[in-house]
């Protein structure tokens, strides 16, 4: 079977230097040139910027693409296009999925390719955007995407409808094969491609798409695609390639954010094996380049390097806890939300609760360290990167590198995690092309080392939080502040959405507008505020962003107003929740899978929370016990999702679990201490990562209400810490108010 | 030099002898699967066994592995993922980003040598590598399924002819 790329076509002639077609994948060349002793296959990476339109396609030709989305072969394989990052999110498959649904394919036939930024570029963005963040992955492609599938349908029927000179509506397909009931006739989706690529597109505005009722891949657990090459060591990620020349580079950032690097010795490692060259990144940062890692790492370790700390350098976590604390009671403070009169209907309740919540910063910690390779010849940069945008990975070569965006190149590998991480900053790339650009014509490939990873990251931004709740003689909720006092992203960013400490992004989860990441209480008086306390501590999204702390402030002092009350958690939320039906059906949702009011064995409690991100409603029940010595467990948490359509119940359950995971080593070991302007944890030894042992069961219970599309890898985190915080509190009777729990004691 | 033996095949390397296995496998042999994660021996995503026995690589200098000594990575677990552990492992989709996967596959595959029906309490002992997407649920199950069918189907030896069905690990995942 002859299968062509991209490189086979005549587009290519403006760019490539070699006219023969390669017959590989440039996954599968990577793959083939690294078992290759020798350098010359390096032809093959010289890439065409252009995709073939669909008229440049012959008849003889092997590679159909129907349209942007969809290539269909001979052989019947759909190749279905997929531009956004897959870090284990299972984005990849869904939608595949929701393509495959429209064009009528058969499933098993589906495989999947990823374009790059720069052919994204030189067709004017025909595959939208390529950031994967924010859970958008496939709640904001949705529509575009089931449309390229169906389009390319019509267009694959309108061919077989062409040969056969009938009207196209007396033809129907399923799975790939087309049929002209009348006649009998049939044909299949890989014999009429090459003709259905030459037709006109439909309209994609002129397309219905079909009901989801009626799905039979798409809102199905179809097997995740990218399953198989996980389980044998033959996926490459960006930290496995290898490049014929390629050397290799460790970096030392300077320690303290702000600081400078000064000088360092060379001639100190120069003498060590496989050691280069010694480099300048940047004004931070400096770097050993080495045949190995391994060398260049052990080399930068021995490297005598001299620095200017800076004026942070007398910064520490008590400083930066003083600064968020004056900002609690600090007179000017940006209201977000002010109904009624929240200040004065406390002052007259019959009775006030208060409570000062506090969370930490906390790295990202993606099992693959942030790593890089890059290779600058004379008028083209490529790199190779783990990124959530490749976009931006494309801006920063070019910026780096100084050469035009039409001369650079970024191959998106699967990343080892993101979580946020490998979003917009794209420092990594950066770093990697300073170094690149130092050594022309030689792919240098950039590992951080894991401490270098920890000490270095975008950290998810520390805040306080001062509640207040005011209750009248039934136990009824009057009036509720919330003032939260902490570091912006937004500020961090240089945004303009920051500008003035107006920053709603910090509020996260407490907005008053439907649709997206609104609080499901109404309370008569309320009063919402931020008071922006920003440090010298690099901030980013960290997955679920703003929802993990603010859920942990709403959801654990709800639980102190209820206890305040006299009520059921529940039936106190309950009674404040009946404008949000749909926040209350999952709530509702996880009490009732839970078993909420139910007896439990002894020493088990219950805890609940609910609160909305990523425009999906969560829920969550936890069930935990805390011995004698104070030593906790959790048992079980029964976790509620609305995300609207449920494109893969079975990846969207992954994540729910995968939320777990991620949000209870937040609760209980998450913590990045700053200690003479540096971050004090360096690897997994301080920075403490929960385990197996300790992960709960974890039943998902997924509620699509198919009115809306929500997102699914950051919805539920935030309700995980909060239904933890309060089974303890219900199992102790004192409320955890500062995370990480493993500096609490419980009893 | 150090002559390894890994995956049944014999390499000879030239290297310090200090440098960590797991930096010989990767650099000098060339095997990716094995992954750096923190250096230190605390995550296990560097997992390999030698002679039957699970390694953290990462911090094995090179120079103690023994002339004898058979070291399998994930590369040579099975000629086609047709481990008890891999078979599990794809039939529950556990893996997510997959970085840590090579580690907790050879940490899966060396606990069922030890114990062919582990207790919960087995795994949660013996399965302590990290990962950060959280597959620990799926892992467990896995841990279950893959001794379920490699006590029904192979008890002579690890289970290796089970359900061989390749149709079912197609690669479906490219570049334009």
């Amino acid at each position: 079977m002859k299968k062509t790329t991209a490189t086979a076509s005549r587009a290519m002639s403006a760019t490539a230097t070699i006219t023969a077609p390669t017959n590989l994948s440039r996954r599968k060349f990577i793959v083939g040139s690294a078992a290759a002793a020798g350098g010359g296959l390096t032809l093959g990476f010289q890439f065409p910027f252009a995709i073939p339109s669909a008229e440049a396609q012959g008849a003889g030709n092997a590679y159909a693409e129907i349209n942007a989305w969809v290539v269909i072969r001979p052989d019947e394989t759909c190749a279905i296009r997929i531009a956004r990052s897959e870090m284990g999110q299972g984005t990849l498959t869904g939608l595949a999925q929701l393509v495959a649904e429209e064009l009528e394919c058969d499933w098993k036939n589906v495989t999947t390719e990823s374009p790059t930024p720069g052919q994204n570029l030189s067709r004017k963005r025909v595959w939208g955007e390529m950031g994967t963040g924010g859970s958008r992955g496939i709640r904001t492609s949705e529509d575009y995407v089931r449309r390229g599938g169906a389009a390319a349908r019509i267009m694959l029927l309108q061919a077989a409808a062409n040969d056969w000179n009938v009207p196209v509506g007396e033809l129907s397909v399923s799975d790939g094969v087309i049929t002209h009931a009348p006649t009998g006739r049939k044909t299949s989706y890989g014999k009429v491609a090459a003709a259905a690529a030459k037709l006109p597109a439909p309209d994609p505005k002129s397309i219905t798409l079909k009901d989801p009722k009626n799905w039979k891949i798409a809102g199905k657990p179809m097997k995740r695609l990218d399953t198989a090459e996980k389980l044998n060591g033959e996926i490459v990620y960006a930290i496995d390639l290898k490049l014929p020349g390629m050397l290799c580079a460790a970096i030392k950032d300077c320690p303290v954010f702000g600081g400078k690097l000064v000088s360092y010795d060379e001639a100190k490692v120069a003498h060590r094996p496989g050691v280069r060259r010694v480099v300048k990144v940047n004004a931070t940062t400096v770097a050993v380049v080495a045949d190995t890692w391994w060398h260049a790492k052990t080399a930068l370790d021995a490297l005598p390097i001299v620095w200017d700390e800076g004026p942070n350098a007398s910064q520490s976590s008590a400083t930066i806890a003083e600064h968020l604390k004056e900002g609690l009671t600090a007179t000017t403070a940006y209201a977000s939300r002010k109904k009624g009169d929240a200040l004065k209907a406390i002052d007259g309740a019959s009775k006030k609760v208060e409570a000062v919540y506090s969370t930490p910063f906390l790295a990202h910690s993606t099992m693959e360290p942030m790593n890089c390779t890059v290779k600058v010849s004379a008028g083209r940069a490529e790199a190779w990167v783990p990124t959530q945008n490749a976009e931006a990975a494309l801006a920063a070569l070019s910026e780096e590198s100084g050469l035009p965006l039409d001369q650079c190149e970024v191959y998106k590998h699967p990343l080892g995690g993101g979580f946020g991480r490998r979003g917009g900053a794209q420092d990594y790339v950066r770093q990697a092309t300073s170094i690149a650009t130092q050594f022309p014509g030689v792919p240098i490939k950039m590992i951080w080392s894991r401490e270098e990873d920890t000490t270095h990251d975008f950290y998810r931004p520390i805040s306080q939080c001062r509640l207040v709740a005011g209750l009248d003689d039934a136990g009824k909720l009057v009036a509720l502040h919330a003032r939260v006092s902490g570091q912006s992203i937004n500020a961090f960013l240089n945004s303009p959405a920051a500008k003035g400490g107006s920053d709603e992004r910090q509020l996260q989860g407490w907005y008053e507008k439907a649709g997206n990441a609104q609080l499901g209480y109404t309370v008569p008086n309320l009063l919402i505020e931020y008071a922006m306390r920003n440090t010298h501590v690099p901030v980013g999204p960290w997955r679920g962003v703003n929802t993990n702390q603010n859920g942990v402030y709403m959801e654990c002092f709800m639980d102190e107003v209820a206890h305040a009350a006299g009520a059921d958690p529940l039936e106190f939320r309950r009674a404040l929740m009946k404008s949000h039906p749909k926040h209350l059906a999952v709530l509702n949702a996880a009490a009732e899978k839970a078993g909420w009011g139910t007896p439990l064995p002894p020493g088990v409690h219950r805890g609940i929370a609910q609160f909305m991100g990523y425009g999906s409603y969560s829920a969550a029940v936890a069930e935990v016990s805390v011995s004698d010595q104070g030593k906790l467990k959790v048992h079980r948490m029964v976790l509620a999702l609305n995300c609207g359509h449920a494109v893969n119940p079975d990846q969207i359950a992954a994540q729910v679990e995968g939320s777990v995971a991620y949000g209870l080593t937040a609760a209980l070991y998450g913590e990045c201490t700053v200690d003479k302007g540096r971050i004090v944890q360096q690897n997994f030894n301080t920075y403490q990562i929960m385990r197996l042992a300790e992960m709960p069961k974890v039943e998902t219970v997924i509620v699509p209400t198919y009115d809306f599309w929500g997102g699914v890898g950051e919805a539920t985190i935030c309700v995980v810490t909060p239904s933890v915080l309060n089974a303890i509190y219900a199992a102790t009777g004192k409320p955890v108010r500062s995370l990480p729990l493993k500096n609490t004691k419980l009893v | 030099m150090a002559k390894l033996n890994i995956n049944g095949k014999i390499h000879d390397v030239k290297v310090e002898s200090d440098t960590p296995l797991l930096w010989v496998i990767r650099e000098q042999v060339g095997l990716t699967g094995t992954k750096y994660g923190c250096g230190v021996a605390q995550c296990g995503a560097c997992s390999v066994h030698i002679n039957g026995e699970l390694m953290r690589s990462c911090s094995l200098p090179v120079g103690a592995v023994k002339p004898g000594d058979k070291i399998v990575t994930i590369e040579g677990l099975s000629a086609d993922s047709s481990h008890p552990v891999q078979k599990a492992w794809l039939a529950l989709d556990v893996p997510q980003c997959g970085y840590c996967q090579s580690g907790q596959i050879m940490a899966a595959a060396a606990l069922l040598r030890k114990v062919a029906n582990p207790s919960d309490q087995d795994i949660d002992d013996a399965m302590t590598n990290i990962c950060r997407c959280g597959t620990y649920q799926r892992i467990r199950a896995g841990v279950k399924m893959a001794a379920a069918s490699a006590a029904a189907f192979a008890p002579a030896n690890e289970g290796r002819t089970i359900l061989a069905d390749p149709s079912a690990s197609p690669k479906r995942r490219g570049s334009l």
